[in-house]
C-alpha cells in the first residue's frame, strides 16, 4: 500500500508535501541550518548520555551540597554552583533529557489529538467539519500559554500536567493543518477508488488519509518545537511544571532570579541553554518554512 | 452595506467565541477539579465552610444549571472573591490592568517602530548583509526566553552600567517628592497631563527595560512579516511600472509599496499584541511590575482559584477583543476584505 501512496503523491500536484531527501538536500546547502542541526545533535547526545557526561551527576539529579553554595565559575565547577551548592553544569546536562523529551511528548500528544480530528473534519465535511472546526476556533481564541496555565492550575503543578496542558492548548494547529491536507487528498484517485470498493470511511481516514499527512505534520512539528520548548520553559519558570529538586532549565532560571545581581551564573547558564536550543530549532524551522510552509494549506 | 454586514457578522462571531470561552473557564473551574468548593476556599478551609460554599455555588445542581448561574454571575460582574486578598476578582484585575496595558502598549510601540523599518530595509536589500543580519536578529528575537532576557538586561543596564532602575514602576521616594496623581492608572499619561515632569521622567526610565524585554519577540515577528509582504508587493507589476517611469526608489518603496504591504503586517501586529499580553506576565515577574502578571503568579502560588480563572477569562476576552478590533480596522482600510 505504501508504494501506491508514494507514487500518488509524487505524480500528483501535492508539491508542498516534502520528502525526506529533499529536506536533507536543502538543509545541507544552508550554513545556518547545518549549524542548527549540529547544535540539536549535540543536545540529543547530551540528553542520551547526560548521566555519564555530568561532572557531578548526583548533584545534577538534585542532591544538595551545602558546603559549596553559590561558588562562582571555577575549574572545579565550570559554571558555578547554585543555592544548594549543586553544580550548575551538571544540572543543565541532566536537565537536557527532560528539556528535549517534554516538548516532543507535547507535540506528539497534540498531533495525536489534532491530526485525527482534522482528517475526520476534512474528509467527512458537512456538520461534523463545522462542529470540529468551531471547537478548534474556540481553543485558538485563547492565548495558548494562558490556557495552559489555567489547565495546570486546575490539575495541579507537575511536569506531566504541564505537558498535558500544553498539548491541550496546542492541538488545534494540527487539526487545521491536517484538515487542509485532507481536503486536497480527498480528491485523489486512490481515495476515490477506496471509497468506490466500499472501504469504510474510518478505514480510509486512518489507513489512507492520515499516513499521507505525516510529512507536513513532521515539518510543522519541527517548526513548532522552538515555541513549545520556550513554553515549557515558561511554565517551569512559573513553578508550574517540574518540581524541585529535579533539574529543569526554566526552574533553574527561576531559582537564581533573586540572586541575579550577585550570583549571576545560577540563572544565566540554564537560560542560555534554553535560548540556544530554541534558536537551533527556530533556525531549522525557518529554513523548512521557507521551502514548504505547511501552513499554506490553511 | 456589505461592510456593515461584515462588521455585524464579525461582532456576532466574537460574542459567540466569548460565550465558548466562558464554557471552557467554567469547565476548568468547576468540572475538572475533584472538589471545586475547597479549591475555591483555599487550602485552609474548614469542612462546614466547604459545605456552605458548595450550597452557595450550587455544586449539587446539574452542570448545565451550574453553568447558567456561572454565566449570570460573570455577566453581572461578579467574578468571585480572591482568596488571598478577599476582594472581588474583577476589582483586583481592574486595579492592575492599567500597569500591564501600559507596559504592553509601550512594548508594542517599540516593536512596531523597530520591527517595521527592519522588515522594509531587509526587503529593499534582499540577500545583502543587512538582510542577513536582520533575519538572524528576528530569529534570535523569537528564540529568547523573555524571563531570561529581562535578567540579562538587569545585569547589564543596572549592575554593570548603572544607568537604569532595576525593578518597579516608579522610584519609591517619588511618593514623597512628586507624587503621581492617578487619573487613568497609565502613569506615562497621568504624569504628562498633570505636568508632573519629574515623575514622568522617572516612570519613563522605569518602563524602558521591561518594554524592551517585551518587545524582543514581537520585533522578530513583525520584521519578518513586513519583509515577506514587502517582497511580495515589490514583485508586482505596478511597482515595476512605477520604476519604469523613473520614479525614485525611495518613493516607490515608501509611498507605493509600503501602503499595500501594511495590511497583512497589521494582522501580525494585532496577533502579536494579543499574544504579548501573556508575555507581559513574565516580564512583570522579572521587573516586579505591579500588573496582572505579578498578580497571576501570586494567585498561582496561593492556589487562589477564583483569581486564576478570572485572569484567564479576562486575558482570553482581551485577546478576542483585540483580534476583533484589528479585523475591523483592516476592513476599514482595505476595501477588498468586505467583498471576500
Amino acid at each position: 500500500m505504501g508504494d501506491v501512496m508514494d507514487a500518488t503523491v509524487e505524480e500528483g500536484e501535492l508539491k508542498t508535501v516534502p520528502r525526506g531527501h529533499q529536506i536533507i538536500r536543502v538543509i545541507g546547502r544552508d550554513p545556518l541550518s547545518i549549524f542548527a542541526v549540529v547544535i540539536i545533535a549535540i543536545f540529543v547526545l547530551v540528553a542520551a548520555f547526560g548521566p555519564w557526561m555530568a561532572p557531578y551527576p548526583e548533584q545534577g539529579f538534585g542532591r544538595s551540597n551545602t558546603d559549596e553554595t553559590f561558588q562562582p565559575p571555577s575549574p572545579t565547577h565550570i559554571l558555578g554552583t547554585d543555592y544548594l551548592g549543586r553544580d550548575v553544569l551538571s544540572r543543565i546536562i541532566i536537565g537536557t533529557r527532560a528539556a528535549l523529551q517534554a516538548p516532543i511528548i507535547v507535540v506528539v500528544l497534540a498531533v495525536a489529538i489534532g491530526a485525527p480530528l482534522g482528517a475526520i473534519a476534512g474528509y467527512m465535511g458537512g456538520w461534523i467539519d463545522e462542529l470540529i472546526m468551531r471547537v478548534t476556533d474556540l481553543f485558538l481564541a485563547f492565548p495558548f500559554l494562558l490556557l495552559a496555565m489555567a489547565i495546570v492550575a486546575a490539575l495541579g503543578p507537575s511536569l506531566n500536567n504541564a505537558m498535558i496542558a500544553l498539548a491541550i492548548s496546542w492541538w488545534p494547529w494540527y487539526t487545521r493543518l491536517v484538515r487542509g491536507v485532507t481536503l486536497s487528498l480527498r480528491e485523489y484517485y486512490f481515495v476515490e477508488a477506496a471509497r468506490a470498493i466500499g472501504v469504510p470511511d474510518i478505514v480510509i481516514i486512518f489507513k489512507h488519509i492520515l499516513p499521507n499527512c505525516i510529512s507536513p505534520i513532521m515539518v510543522q512539528a519541527t517548526i513548532d518545537m522552538g515555541t513549545v520548548i520556550l513554553a515549557m520553559g515558561s511554565l517551569a519558570f512559573l513553578g508550574m511544571s517540574t518540581r524541585p529538586p529535579k533539574p529543569d532549565w526554566g526552574l533553574m532560571v527561576a531559582e537564581g532570579r533573586t540572586v541575579i545581581l550577585r550570583q549571576w551564573w545560577v540563572s544565566t547558564f540554564p537560560g542560555l541553554a534554553i535560548f540556544i536550543t530554541v534558536l537551533a530549532f527556530n533556525l531549522l524551522g525557518d529554513t523548512l518554512r521557507d521551502i514548504f510552509d505547511p501552513r499554506q494549506y490553511r | 452595506m456589505r461592510k456593515l454586514e461584515f462588521i455585524i457578522r464579525r461582532i456576532a462571531l466574537s460574542l459567540l467565541v466569548l460565550l465558548g470561552l466562558s464554557v471552557v473557564t467554567f469547565t476548568l473551574a468547576r468540572v475538572v477539579p475533584s472538589n471545586p468548593a475547597s479549591l475555591y476556599l483555599g487550602p485552609r478551609a474548614r469542612p462546614e465552610e466547604i459545605a456552605r460554599v458548595e450550597e452557595q455555588m450550587g455544586l449539587n445542581r446539574p452542570l448545565p444549571v451550574q453553568y447558567f448561574y456561572y454565566l449570570r454571575d460573570v455577566l453581572r460582574g461578579d467574578w468571585g472573591n480572591s482568596i488571598a486578598t478577599k476582594r472581588p476578582v474583577l476589582q483586583e484585575i481592574g486595579d492592575r490592568a492599567p500597569a500591564s496595558l501600559e507596559l504592553l502598549f509601550v512594548g508594542m510601540s517599540l516593536a512596531v517602530l523597530i520591527g517595521v523599518p527592519l522588515g522594509v530595509f531587509s526587503a529593499r536589500w534582499q540577500g545583502k548583509p543587512f538582510d542577513v543580519v536582520t533575519r538572524t536578529t528576528s530569529i534570535i528575537g523569537v528564540s529568547l526566553p523573555s524571563f531570561w532576557l529581562g535578567l540579562l538586561f538587569q545585569i547589564f543596564f543596572f549592575r554593570m552600567l548603572g544607568v537604569l532602575p532595576l525593578t518597579n514602576r516608579v522610584d519609591s521616594n517619588l511618593r514623597f517628592t512628586s507624587p503621581i496623581n492617578e487619573i487613568t492608572g497609565f502613569y506615562l499619561f497621568d504624569t504628562l497631563v498633570t505636568g508632573n515632569w519629574i515623575a514622568f521622567q522617572d516612570v519613563a526610565r522605569h518602563i524602558i527595560l521591561p518594554a524592551l524585554t517585551l518587545a524582543a519577540y514581537p520585533i522578530g515577528l513583525i520584521a519578518r512579516m513586513t519583509r515577506a509582504t514587502m517582497l511580495e508587493v515589490l514583485s508586482q507589476n505596478y511597482i515595476r511600472t512605477a520604476r519604469a517611469y523613473g520614479i525614485r526608489q525611495r518613493i516607490v518603496i515608501y509611498a507605493y509599496a509600503l501602503k499595500n504591504a501594511i495590511g497583512p503586517t497589521l494582522t501580525v501586529i494585532g496577533l502579536t499584541l494579543a499574544y504579548s499580553l501573556t508575555g507581559t506576565f513574565f516580564v512583570e515577574i522579572v521587573f516586579n511590575w505591579p500588573g496582572l502578571g505579578l498578580f497571576t503568579v501570586h494567585s498561582l502560588l496561593n492556589v487562589d482559584y477564583p483569581a486564576i480563572m478570572g485572569i484567564t477569562l479576562f486575558g482570553a476576552s482581551a485577546y478576542v477583543t483585540i483580534n476583533l478590533v484589528v479585523e475591523l480596522i483592516q476592513a476599514w482600510i482595505d476595501p477588498r476584505i468586505s467583498l471576500g
